[in-house]
């Protein structure tokens, strides 16, 4: 991992009285893939926001590409940003061709590209309908065409796949893998944690604007220490399980539950029942429940 | 193409498309026509040009309709983007908050003239076909009505734009700005009036008066209009007004240009610091 693109660092925004975020710090490095995670309300658009600038921060300090983010400098390097918001908000009078035209002249990129994005995100043949008439789903996808233009080498996506049908999640997430391969550096915040599965290099989960836990999935899952769960179904009824720490649960049908350190030896000592075994079943927990874990520690 | 001029062709055309220009300047056109019509009927016997007329009844007309059209436009122009969301996405560009502001206000600005310009042009036109042969000479007046309406409306344009920046939510926009808009409009005349019966004289001396009513722009553009041109202020009753408190056209010019920088200035100022 090389530098960092956009350091916060002691980090606090507070509304009145209400702390949207408190004292957080936080690195995007190049060419990572950073998931957000935290209910509605947590600071994950407000932290989105303090990075483009578009608000300061009460206390502590947001670099963008080494400037300050409120700065004219930062101003300038925006060019070099896709930004994906939360609500995607679009001139309903415009056709999809002119917003984007629109955008990218504000970019300074040429529209002999326009056509080929919106053939990338599916709509270019709705490309000269007024985006009123659009779907959320197109909408949707005519908002990420923007946040493509020019290449940017930071995306922020807030809650990108909120109110998506399947097809154009699975498009958004081919798109993002073709943004990691290429390089570029990428903060997508969600609360549906279990589709980042295989996308995300590391995890920030955020809670009422504290970041509570931060690293990749595999360190996140070891850190929680949620068990795995192992059940063996036997087809005599009546066999004995491998070991005492099985728990039966029903007559032939045998439950582990073990640590991360232990899976392997756990699932050896399946060799050593006598019996012929039915079936096996392994839940190693997803990110869901580690998220609801993380959440839950949180209360306690 | 500079980030400005993008602006501003996307306001000009948003202002098309909706229909925005079109029915404002149909209405325009409307009036004015009805105006030039009806007032041709009284001075039809002395030949008063009817152009002429109509620029003294238009003006009364345009000091109550140029103002609340602009407010309109301007109300929703910074709260109403904010509030879409539409903002927060055109501010992660490399664009300053400058420039987004500069491009909105010359977009619906040039929106506002057209409007104006193709309205009042259009229904000039027309009066001048009607009653053919006309005196050219009554063209320089009503141009200058159109140029005073534009300048009119950026004034409560600039004004719009300042209290749909300081505030948070659209409805209160809305109705600050038609607060405003009956303040200038019509309660400043009338309490200048009321002042002015009562005082007889004594302590109101011209120059206050006309301090008064620079005060006002829309007291700016009733004089621009109605003492400007001798022809008018006769047919305006305005002829006496005019010998007292006279003050020069280029004044009344800077007055309303200054009535269009000021809180223009005072709106980019807080837009740039507005948290969003």
């Amino acid at each position: 991992m090389s530098h960092a693109l956009v350091t916060l660092s002691g980090v606090s925004k507070h509304y009145g009285a209400h702390r949207a975020v408190s004292v957080l710090d936080l690195d995007l490095r190049e060419g990572e893939c950073v998931a957000l995670a935290g209910h509605n309300g947590a600071g994950k658009s407000t932290l989105i926001k303090l990075i483009l600038g578009l608000i300061r921060p009460t206390h502590g300090r947001v670099m963008l590409f080494g400037h300050d983010a409120h700065s004219p400098a930062a101003a300038r390097q925006r060019a070099r940003i896709g930004y994906l918001p939360e609500t995607v908000a679009l001139h309903p009078a415009m056709t999809g061709a002119e917003t984007l035209a629109f955008y990218a002249r504000l970019k300074r990129q040429p529209l002999s590209r326009n056509a080929g994005l919106l053939e990338k995100v599916g709509i270019s043949s709705a490309a000269h309908r007024r985006v009123g008439g659009y779907s959320k789903g197109m909408r949707q996808r005519l908002a990420l065409a923007q946040a493509l233009l020019g290449e940017p080498r930071i995306l922020l996506f807030d809650e990108p796949t909120t109110g998506l049908d399947p097809a154009s999640r699975l498009t958004f997430y081919e798109i993002v893998h073709e943004l990691r391969a290429s390089g570029a550096t990428i903060l997508l915040s969600t609360h549906a944690l279990s589709e980042l599965a295989g996308h995300a290099d590391r995890i920030v989960v955020m809670k009422a604007g504290l970041k509570i836990a931060d690293g990749a999935m595999s360190a996140l899952r070891r850190d929680t220490g949620l068990p795995i769960r192992i059940s063996v179904s036997l087809c005599q009824p009546g066999a004995a399980a491998p070991s005492p720490a099985w728990r039966p649960v029903e007559p032939g049908r045998y439950e582990l539950l073990c640590h991360e350190a232990d899976k392997v030896d756990a699932i050896r000592s399946i060799g050593a029942i006598a019996s012929p075994i039915r079936d096996l079943d392994i839940q190693v927990p997803g990110l869901d429940d580690i998220y609801a874990h993380l959440l839950e520690r949180e209360d306690a | 193409m500079n980030a400005v001029s993008t602006i501003i062709g996307k306001e000009i055309r948003d202002g098309l498309r909706n229909r925005w220009v079109l029915a404002t300047s149909l209405l325009l056109a409307a009036l004015a026509l009805a105006l030039g019509v009806l007032g041709s009927a009284p001075t039809g016997a002395v030949k008063v040009d009817p152009l002429t007329v109509t620029v003294v009844s238009l003006s009364s007309l345009s000091i109550f309709l140029v103002p609340l059209i602009a407010m309109l436009l301007a109300y929703d122009a910074i709260v109403g983007e904010v509030d879409r969301g539409t903002m927060a996405l055109l501010l992660s560009y490399p664009v300053s908050r400058g420039q987004v502001i500069m491009g909105k206000f010359i977009g619906h600005l040039a929106i506002l003239a057209i409007a104006t310009g193709a309205g009042y042009g259009s229904a000039g036109l027309a009066l001048q076909w009607v009653y053919g042969g006309m005196d050219a000479g009554a063209w320089r007046p009503f141009a200058m009505l159109i140029g005073a309406s534009v300048l009119l409306g950026a004034s409560f344009l600039a004004m719009g734009y300042l209290i749909s920046t300081l505030v948070r939510e659209r409805a209160t926009a809305a109705g600050i700005a038609l607060g405003v808009w009956l303040f200038f409009v019509v309660i400043y005349d009338m309490g200048l009036l009321g002042v002015l019966a009562a005082d007889q004289g004594r302590h109101v001396t011209p120059g206050i008066l006309n301090a008064l009513l620079l005060a006002n722009p829309s007291d700016v553009y009733r004089l621009l209009n109605l003492t400007g041109f001798e022809n008018i202020s006769l047919y305006a009753g305005m002829a006496g007004v005019s010998d007292q408190a006279r003050l020069p056209v280029p004044m009344l010019v800077a007055a309303q240009l200054l009535w269009i920088a000021v809180p223009f200035g005072l709106a980019a100022f807080c837009f740039r610091r507005k948290q969003l």
